[in-house]
């Protein structure tokens, strides 16, 4: 086929009733959200002293943290998801949250005796975090990845860490107001790792399904 | 040559909004540049010119396929400008070739010749050839015959939103097309 037959059959198709590709991330996130919370509410719930643990810095700091993960983590997605994105946003968008997180790790260590920082930082159910912050993710990713495909990542694997991170991120907002642990130290010890191996699948996965 | 950027993007922008001469326009403009940056990256891996219009549709089909990735607000070109990168890097891997392309100031980019299109249509079926039965018909029949949906609908007793819809999936199906076509 000539080019010139071709562009005239992209004409005919026209270029009207494009959605915009942020719609789509958010309508993805609004679907897969909707399932972690339902999951959320069935299998985990609301810690029942949310009040009390609200007044408290620990806690405060632990929801600002994931939060921060999170609305990095939509940026990130939004901007590589496009050919022409920067591959250094994806590093602005990993940084932040984790800047903070060494931020108030350091006000722990500062105000906690050091016998104490071993309990504080194993916690009370580790193995749950784990397991329920991935969990949580799932829907989240999967919802985002369906959705990226119909962007044009720069690079495939790192339009699916985002999105990784994004739904880690997610999981990990959830898990924060049910998890009774709030020391800066659980946070480092079992939500990163968490969120990193959600990061992981989104990059393996969106190296194969976002290639375009 | 940079002010034609204001220009392109105006041009899209009306496509967006339903102007189909402005984005046929804008098409038409953009593949002489395309053929130029291909042309000029085969050079670069001492490839020969066979590839090059196998790139350029490529990369018009992902700029069609793919506009809702560029944000209105930024000008166009860099953004064409990645796409076509990304398609010719595709097309040097697909030969196995290690693709060392320098990321060149986009000002460069619009700096390159533009190149009529003495070689257009060297495939001209092979990859019209991977399409089925109605898909292939609207194809052919709205850009080798020049004949509007309209009234391609009526010769095949389609409705017209029918025979948008198949184009659309067409041209879908081309861009897979030449993802899986070994050149």
């Amino acid at each position: 086929m000539k080019t010139d037959d071709l562009i005239k059959a992209i004409a005919e198709d026209g270029a009207a009733s494009a959605r915009p590709l942020s719609l789509r991330v958010l309508v993805a996130l609004g679907i897969g959200g909707l399932l972690a919370a339902a999951l959320f509410a069935q299998a985990l719930g609301v810690r029942p002293d949310i009040g009390s643990a609200m007044q408290t810095w620990r806690f405060v700091g632990k929801v600002v943290i994931t939060l921060t993960c999170f609305a990095a983590a939509l940026w990130a997605t939004a901007q590589l998801s496009r050919p022409d994105a920067e591959p250094r946003t994806a590093l602005a968008a990993f940084s932040l949250p984790m800047l903070l997180l060494g931020l108030a790790i350091g006000v722990e260590l500062a105000s906690s005796s050091a016998g104490t920082w071993s309990a504080r930082a194993m916690g009370s159910n580790s193995r749950l975090c784990l397991a329920s912050i991935t969990l949580l993710s799932v829907a989240p990713l999967v919802a985002l990845l369906v959705a990226l495909r119909a962007g044009a990542p720069r690079s495939p694997a790192m339009a699916g860490a985002a999105a990784g991170l994004l739904a880690g991120g997610l999981g990990a907002v959830l898990y924060a107001i049910h998890c009774p642990d709030d020391s800066p130290l659980f946070v480092a010890l079992w939500y990163v790792p968490a969120v990193a191996l959600v990061v992981l699948a989104g990059a393996a996965a969106g190296s194969r399904v976002l290639r375009w | 040559m940079t002010d034609r950027e204001p220009h392109w993007a105006t041009l899209m922008r009306a496509g967006m909004r339903g102007d189909a001469r402005s984005y046929h326009r804008l098409l038409q403009e953009l593949a002489p540049v395309l053929r130029g940056l291909a042309s000029r990256g085969f050079a670069q891996h001492r490839l020969g010119p066979e590839d090059v219009e196998d790139v350029v549709q490529e990369t018009l089909l992902a700029v069609h396929l793919k506009r809702h990735t560029w944000d209105e607000r930024q000008p166009l070109f860099p953004w064409v400008y990645a796409i076509a990168r990304n398609k010719l890097i595709d097309n040097l891997r697909r030969r196995g070739r290690q693709a060392h392309l320098p990321i060149d100031d986009i000002g460069e980019s619009l700096a390159v010749s533009e190149l009529p299109a003495e070689m257009n249509g060297v495939d001209a079926e092979r990859v019209i050839a991977r399409l089925k039965g109605r898909q292939r018909e609207i194809v052919v029949a709205i850009s080798i015959e020049g004949a509007s949906a309209r009234q391609v609908a009526q010769r095949l007793g389609m409705t017209e939103g029918a025979v948008r819809v198949a184009l659309h999936r067409a041209l879908k199906s081309l861009a897979r097309a030449f993802r899986a076509d070994p050149p």
